[in-house]
Parts: structure tokens; C-alpha cells; sequence
């Protein structure tokens, strides 16, 4: 049954692919490749890419257990304005993200809607700490969790959930059972996307959480100071940010595939 | 077809081989502090010489250096600080002597009301107060660092900001109790942000040089000039600089 690939799909699938995989050549071709094990290894970029790592992998953990309900929600339930809600969910995806950080201030700021009680109240101040650094990535990277979710809960036959609910199973029960495991590569595609942008997160960071050494410096933060002074360094920590969030995701990638 | 062509090399031509007349475009490359300054002298030069047009691309004085030595079509460069003017006249894009045209010094920020009763450099190394700074590797946050070290203060920073403006939108937001910025960012940061002056300003104060690029037109050299005069004096001190 195989037959010869389409020229009209495979000469822009390689237009397209070298259009992604140039840019990164081209910074590889730049690198100083003799200072790199000094600069992988100095505390400062060890620092930053562990934040960087343990933020991502949290703020997904925020994005699965808030954004997997909210995408039933969005695919399943009959809400009136469900339209109006969907496309408000892509907001933070249009949104310059330092505007996002902007608008986080305004509302868990010290001075923000929400922020001024919690800081009444609890004593709890988000800006400037890891945990704002968290709530920042996942406000910008929910969207695309969301939606992969949504669109995978969408294209899935609810016949199956009809016949679970038909053979006495409750609506949470079948969540569990029927609707998620037949969603799940949409939901491992959606945590990927998540993650990915998480761990590339920049302007909502900065804004909101701001810039300090260990505490919330991550390594996209890192890059733009370093440029500031030193482009040779900054290159440098693109490309261990690079090859870490490659690795990884190409890690994980067996593993779900084999399963 | 030919004649089309022929037609666009002639007006080509036209407006790219006169050199000594002060019109054309001319784009100038400035630091993201003279925004407003520039702009209004930038309107005042146009319509001192008709058929002139001033393009500006205002940013960080380091972004904007690593611009013109990769080739950006700047004819004006005017940088907040000697060190970025250097790398643009070691690449051999600028050839003339840059010249100095106004100082900035530091004050302090505090939001409207100065809510953490901030006097004095002393406030930060309070670490119950909330302190934003720039950090050391742009302009500002060097010479926060200079005056710190000559008023041997440990400042309890926050947040190392990335430039200027995100310090100043902490100030105005409320989010931080003060901030180290210069003199005209807090002047155009408005009512929401306060300064204060500190005697240990004088210790860093920061020069800005201009000059026209190698290759610029003779209208670049005009708008040095105009800015170096009385008028673009004038401008600059009521945006908060200071005569060089």
C-alpha cells in the first residue's frame, strides 16, 4: 500500500522544518563551546535551572488539576455563554505576557483586589517569591493545556460515557474510568505544551514575580540579563536550557509511547 | 516595464545622492530615558528643517549597541551610558568623538504617600521593607551599586529588575516600598511615584553620549548639533537632566 509521498506535503513539511531548525543551528553555530562545561557547572545556572525545572514541573501539576476539569467543563456540560467562556480561556495566550504580569499585580499584589487581604489575613505576599514565580507560569500556560484537552474531549465518542452511565456508573466514576483514559494522549500532548511553555516563560515571570538570585531568577530570566553584558553567555544558557527541556521531553516520550 | 524601472532607479537616486542638504530620513538610536525628550526634539527639528524626518527606536543602551554592530540603519546614536558608545566606536560605526550632552543622577523612588517612611539610603538594608533595584548588569543597577558601596549601605533588595520601567511599575503599583532610578525616570514615571534626593548621588552620576554614525547623512550631524544647542538644552533640563 505504500505509494510515493506527495511533493505538495513534503516539500513544505521541510520548508517548515528547516524554518524551526535554522534559528537553533544558527545559535549553536555561535556558541563558545570551550567556555560551556565552566558555565554549566557555575552555581548561578545550576541555581537558575533547577528553579526553572521545579517551577514548570509545578505550575503543570496547577495546570492538570485545574485546567483538566475545566476543559469537561468547556467540552461536556451544557453552560449558557459556553462559547464566550472557551475563547476567554485563550486570553493569557494573546495577552503580551508582561501585560499578564501586569494584571496579576493588580489582583494578588500587595495593593491588588485579592492580594491586599491575603496579605491582611494570612500575612501571605506573592510577588517576588517562588510561588509567584509558579502562579505566573501557570497562568500562561493553562490555556494550552486546556485546549488540547478540550479539543481531544470533543473529538471522543460520549457513546461510551452514555454506556457507562446506561450500566449504572456515576458521572465521576466514568470521568475516571471511560472519559480520561480515552483522552489521554490528548491530556499527555496538552502537559507537554504546558510544560514546555512554563519552562520558556519570561515577561508574566519577570513582571509579576520578579528577578532575584534562587529565589525566582529562572533560567529565561537569566538569558536576558546575561545578554545585557555578556551575548556569548546568554547563548550559552539558551543551549542548556535547550538540551535539558530536549532531553526530558524526549525522555518522557518514550515512556508514553511504549505504554 | 523598462522604463517603470528605469524611472524607480532615477528616484532612487534622488533621494540617496544628496548628501550635503539637511532632508531626508534620518533614524536615531536612543536611550529608552530620552523617550520623551528625543520626541519633542525630534518635532521642533523637523520643523526647523522641512523635508527632514527624525525616526527614532528608543530602547536599552546596550540592545541598541548590539544593534548598530549588527548593522541596524542608525545615523544618531545617543546611549545612557559611555561604556555602550564605546563597543559602537571599537566596531568603527561611529568615527567621530562621541560628545557628552547631559548627566543623570539617582533618586530614590517611593509610591505616592511613601507608605515604608523611606528617607534615606539607610531604608534599604531594612529587610521588612519591600526594595526593587536594576540589576548590575544595566546602567542603573551599576550605579545603585556604586552608591551603595561609597555609602557603605547593604541594600536588601527584592527583585533585580531588567530595566528602568519594570522598577518603576513596581513603585507605581504599590508592590515595592522603594527603588533606586534616575532622576527623569521618576519625572515622567507622574503623581503615582515620588523622588527623593540623597547626598550620595553625586558619587554616580552617569553621562550620555551622542554622536552621528560613520555613514549617516549630513542631517545627522544637524541633529547633533541641535541637540547640543540652547534649545535642546532647555528640553533636557525640564525632563530632569542635568547640563553636562
Amino acid at each position: 500500500m505504500r505509494s510515493r509521498l506527495p511533493v505538495v506535503l513534503v516539500l513544505p513539511a521541510v520548508v517548515g522544518l528547516a524554518f524551526l531548525l535554522v534559528p537553533l543551528a544558527g545559535l549553536l553555530v555561535e556558541a563558545p563551546w570551550t567556555s560551556l562545561p565552566a558555565q554549566l557547572f557555575s552555581t548561578e545556572v545550576v541555581q537558575a535551572l533547577r528553579l526553572s525545572l521545579v517551577c514548570a514541573s509545578l505550575a503543570t501539576v496547577v495546570c492538570l488539576v485545574l485546567g483538566v476539569p475545566l476543559a469537561w467543563l468547556l467540552a461536556r456540560s451544557e453552560l449558557p455563554g459556553r462559547g464566550l467562556l472557551r475563547a476567554l480561556v485563550t486570553v493569557p495566550l494573546v495577552l503580551p505576557p508582561v501585560v499578564g504580569g501586569v494584571a496579576l499585580l493588580l489582583v494578588l499584589g500587595r495593593r491588588g483586589v485579592v492580594g491586599q487581604h491575603l496579605d491582611q489575613w494570612f500575612g501571605i505576599s506573592l510577588p517576588f517569591t517562588t510561588a509567584g514565580v509558579v502562579l505566573a507560569e501557570a497562568f500562561v500556560a493553562m490555556p494550552f493545556l486546556v485546549i488540547s484537552v478540550e479539543g481531544a474531549l470533543r473529538a471522543a465518542d460520549p457513546r461510551y460515557e452514555e454506556a457507562a452511565a446506561t450500566l449504572g456508573a456515576s458521572r465521576w466514576l466514568t470521568f475516571r474510568r471511560v472519559t480520561l483514559p480515552s483522552v489521554m494522549p490528548g491530556v499527555v500532548a496538552g502537559t507537554v505544551l504546558c510544560w514546555a511553555r512554563a519552562l520558556g516563560e519570561f515577561g508574566a515571570t519577570i513582571t509579576f514575580a520578579g528577578n532575584f538570585p534562587g529565589r525566582t531568577t529562572t533560567m529565561p530570566l537569566a538569558v536576558y540579563l546575561a545578554l545585557e553584558t555578556d551575548p556569548d553567555a546568554a547563548i550559552v544558557l539558551s543551549i542548556v536550557l535547550l538540551l535539558v527541556s530536549v532531553a526530558v521531553l524526549a525522555g518522557l516520550r518514550d515512556r508514553w509511547i511504549r505504554t | 516595464m523598462k522604463r517603470a524601472l528605469a524611472l524607480v532607479l532615477v528616484l532612487a537616486g534622488c533621494s540617496t545622492a544628496q548628501p550635503s542638504a539637511s532632508t531626508g530620513e534620518i533614524t536615531v538610536f536612543a536611550a529608552a530615558s530620552l523617550t520623551e525628550s528625543f520626541q519633542k526634539l525630534g518635532q521642533e527639528f523637523e520643523a526647523a528643517h522641512p523635508g527632514t524626518k527624525v525616526v527614532f527606536n528608543f530602547g536599552g543602551s546596550s540592545a541598541l549597541a548590539q544593534q548598530i554592530n549588527q548593522g541596524a540603519p542608525a545615523d544618531v546614536f545617543a546611549s545612557a551610558a559611555p561604556a555602550n558608545m564605546k563597543q559602537v566606536t571599537d566596531t568603527g560605526a561611529i568615527t567621530a568623538a562621541p560628545v557628552t550632552f547631559a548627566k543623570n543622577t539617582l533618586q530614590i523612588a517611593v509610591p505616592r504617600g511613601n507608605p515604608g517612611k523611606v528617607t534615606g539610603l539607610a531604608d534599604f538594608a531594612k529587610p521588612d521593607l519591600k526594595i526593587a533595584l536594576c540589576a548590575e548588569q544595566v546602567p542603573c543597577g551599576a550605579a545603585a551599586k556604586k552608591v551603595f558601596a561609597a555609602a557603605g549601605v547593604t541594600a536588601a533588595p527584592d527583585t533585580l529588575e531588567q530595566d528602568v520601567k519594570a522598577v518603576l511599575t513596581k513603585v507605581s503599583l504599590g508592590e515595592v516600598d522603594a527603588a533606586l532610578v534616575y532622576r527623569t525616570d521618576v519625572r515622567a514615571a507622574g503623581a503615582k511615584v515620588e523622588g527623593e534626593d540623597f547626598a550620595e548621588a553625586a558619587g554616580a552620576v552617569n553621562d550620555y553620549p551622542i554622536a552621528p554614525l560613520a555613514k549617516a547623512p549630513a542631517a545627522a550631524k544637524d541633529f547633533v548639533d541641535f541637540v547640543l544647542s540652547e534649545r535642546g538644552r532647555a528640553v533636557l533640563t525640564e525632563a530632569g537632566f542635568a547640563a553636562p
